[in-house]
């Protein structure tokens, strides 16, 4: 049986729309899967001397901070990780028993992504540890034990069944339990750092997350075998739809009408929703320039790189995938008697007022001086005047289709590798990086900003001249595109 | 009303679809019938612009489509359920479709009351998304959308599939109404020879791509039909 089950998983494997990818594609990809893993194996070896060289016990450290990261693992994988249910259906009818099935899939789970990547920096934090002299037999008891916790949010998140809202929960408790924590009012790692050095240091305490994980395992297989139904825990969740009219949308004709269904396209669809939390991620990315915590960041022309992007998120990650977002029903909007201008520019309005909305609540950044405000401020004119229309013509070059309703693929589609897009990316920052520096150079910042904010007033004059090159675009790769968006992954 | 002159379509050097010559009059309601793979929604795809012509041409009212898009104002079409917007609920897809066809709300609603019974409850006010609705209420919808605006060529493929028999009976009371209007042209697609001989004046059969009967209407046409298609 388990052989079977091993052909069916390798061939949905090989068979999967991101592997059928073109060989340059494959390639890329596999080097940012080393890049990375050399990236967190280094960081895992690398941990424990950086820490011992900043006077700290390492093991101690990472202990204390555990909580935190494994609360953010539960978060991560609340919002990412999919349980496998829909591939379960066609089993229940044939020759297999329903245990079978069950201890099949959560074992699958247990191959997953999300648990492996952790021992890229476990492993190699491991053996440095055993190197140095640890005590052997606690150290394995250690890592025995962060590996049972591992696999106890792995379960956790098949239980909680991927309720989005609690991703939100789980971020809102690390956030106050960080701020208290910066602030001096609560520290809960002092406590928890307790129970984590304990692990090491008394032996057979690791016991108790390893007993945990296997009596979550048997709730988690109870749990599923009675809900292995169609209409019980296989089933799609429907959502109760309500019909909003958005009426006063209505003075602004077309625009009106492709404006009220692109709020909708982002209200009620997880991947569309993605690229607001984006927005927000990106809205605190200037932290790491602004606060001085990272050196080489923080100088002048690093600062406008980080302006573009406070303001830039939504823009980046809602424009470049116009007009894909629209590519499940794309036939119908072929066939209606569209004027591709109203199309072009409310998608352009969208991304105008997420980009104004984000400048004003980036003010904060006012705590850092308002040349950092003004620098933002400058970032934003630019988003507005010449990235805009870069995003939306770099649209046009990409034909993948978006799966509105699954959330895989937010981050890095191998949309992100067409090469005219690519292209595109070019001037969108190093534009204005290039001329804030000529002007830094001419001995003022301010007249970097301004010549920044020039060129986005003068791409704002040329916003009509784009359109049209961007509608040309569209009717030029109409075919491709409708053929394209067909091909669903 | 529709003219296709030397219309060919091929993929790889496999011809799927080959019409010397095709006239479709206005008004007339007319039925396409063909086996899997006939090359019914390769046809209505060319005619709709959404693949383009290997040789030949359509000419939908005086517009060569593949050049101008003007037929799309007089156009009405449902092919398949891409042509649906998964994350809107019924009435707001109608309103957004009404929207592009420069309709406002009470003509709208005026033509969903009109159709409350085709409807059958379970489409209206149902706090459902469409993409959560069943594949023969998606239809249902599908529809009566291309409705909207009364457009003057109606394409409908495989109108019939996936709906229950009372839906199938109130579809073709329809697309009969439809058809007694003599300034409207309907163009249906179906497997079903039945339900095709019932809605339309005329039938054409296709097969491997290529027209092999064109036939007006009569008492025979089904027996016609039956014999050409039994193996």
């Amino acid at each position: 049986m388990i052989k079977k089950f091993i052909y069916l998983e390798w061939k949905a494997f090989s068979r999967s729309a991101s592997f059928g990818a073109n060989v340059a594609l494959k390639i890329i990809i596999g080097f940012l899967a080393v890049y990375f893993s050399l990236i967190f194996v280094a960081a895992g070896a690398g941990a424990f001397y950086v820490l011992k060289k900043m006077n700290l016990d390492p093991l101690l450290t990472i202990n204390k901070f555990l909580v935190y990261y494994f609360l953010f693992d539960l978060a991560m994988r609340l919002l990412m990780q999919a349980i496998p249910v829909l591939n379960i259906r066609p089993l229940l009818t044939l020759r297999i028993q329903k245990k079978t099935i069950v201890h099949f899939s959560l074992g699958k789970t247990a191959l997953s992504f999300f648990n492996i990547i952790h021992a890229f920096f476990f492993l190699p934090f491991t053996i440095v540890l055993l190197l140095e002299g640890y005590d052997i037999l606690g150290v394995i008891f250690w890592h025995l034990a962060i590996i049972g916790l591992i696999y106890i949010n792995n379960y956790l998140n098949i239980l909680l069944s991927n309720i989005d809202k609690l991703f939100v929960i789980f971020l809102g408790i690390i956030a106050i339990l960080g701020g208290l924590q910066y602030y001096d009012l609560f520290d809960i790692t002092n406590y928890t750092v307790l129970f984590f050095d304990g692990l090491y240091a008394i032996k057979g305490l690791f016991l108790i997350p390893v007993l945990v994980l296997i009596g979550l395992y048997y709730v988690t297989f109870n749990y599923f075998k009675s809900n292995l139904y169609l209409d019980a825990g296989l089933s799609n969740k429907h959502d109760i739809a309500k019909t909003e009219n958005l009426t006063w949308l209505n003075q602004f004709g077309t625009l009106g009408t492709f404006l009220k269904n692109d709020i909708k396209l982002i209200k009620r669809n997880k991947r569309s929703k993605m690229t607001i939390m984006m927005s927000i991620l990106f809205l605190f990315y200037g932290f790491l320039f602004f606060s001085g915590g990272v050196k080489s960041y923080n100088s002048p022309v690093m600062h406008i790189f980080a302006g573009i992007f406070v303001s830039g998120g939504f823009l980046f990650t809602f424009g470049q995938f116009v007009p894909s977002w629209d590519s499940s029903y794309y036939q119908l909007m072929m066939t209606q008697n569209i004027p591709y201008k109203g199309y072009i520019t409310s998608k352009w309005w969208l991304i105008v007022i997420a980009t104004i909305v984000s400048t004003i609540i980036a003010s904060f950044y006012l705590y850092f001086g308002w040349q950092v405000y003004l620098t933002i401020v400058v970032g934003a004119i630019y988003n507005i005047g010449v990235n805009s229309h870069l995003v939306l013509l770099g649209g046009a070059f990409t034909k993948t289709p978006i799966d509105l309703t699954s959330t895989s693929g937010a981050f890095g589609d191998k949309k992100a590798f067409n090469v005219n897009a690519m292209l595109l990316t070019l001037p969108k920052l190093l534009l204005p990086v290039g001329l804030y520096w000529i002007g830094f150079s001419l001995g003022n910042p301010n007249i970097g900003l301004a010549l920044v904010a020039l060129a986005g007033v003068i791409g704002f004059i040329f916003r009509d001249k784009v359109f049209i090159l961007i509608e040309k675009r569209y009717k030029i790769e109409k075919y491709k595109t409708i053929s394209a968006y067909k091909q669903k992954s | 009303m529709i003219q296709v002159n030397q219309l060919s379509k091929t993929y790889n050097g496999t011809t799927v679809l080959k019409i010397e010559n095709l006239e479709i009059p206005k008004g007339q309601s007319f039925g396409l019938v063909g086996n899997n793979g006939a090359g019914k929604t390769t046809f209505f795809s060319l005619l709709l612009d959404l693949i383009q012509p290997s040789t030949g041409n359509i000419i939908n009212n005086n517009i060569q489509v593949n050049n101008d898009e003007g037929w799309k104002t007089f156009t009405g079409s449902f092919l398949d359920e891409s042509f649906l917007i998964g994350y809107l609920t019924p009435e707001e897809y109608f309103y957004f479709v009404g929207d592009l066809r420069k309709q406002n709300k009470a003509d709208v609603d005026a033509l969903l009351s009109k159709h409350e019974e085709f409807f059958n409850g379970e489409i209206l006010k149902n706090k459902k998304y469409l993409r959560d609705l069943s594949k023969g209420n998606q239809k249902k919808v599908g529809i009566i959308a291309t409705l909207i605006g009364s457009p003057e060529v109606i394409v409908l493929d495989e109108p019939f599939a996936n709906l229950d028999p009372t839906t199938v009976s109130r579809l073709k009371k329809i697309i009969k109404e439809l058809a007694d209007n003599p300034n409207v042209t309907v163009l249906v697609s179906s497997h079903d020879l039945q339900h095709t001989v019932e809605v339309c004046d005329r039938i054409v059969a296709l097969n491997k791509g290529e027209i092999v009967k064109d036939i007006q209407t009569s008492k025979e046409t089904l027996q016609e039909l039956e014999a050409f298609f039994a193996v």
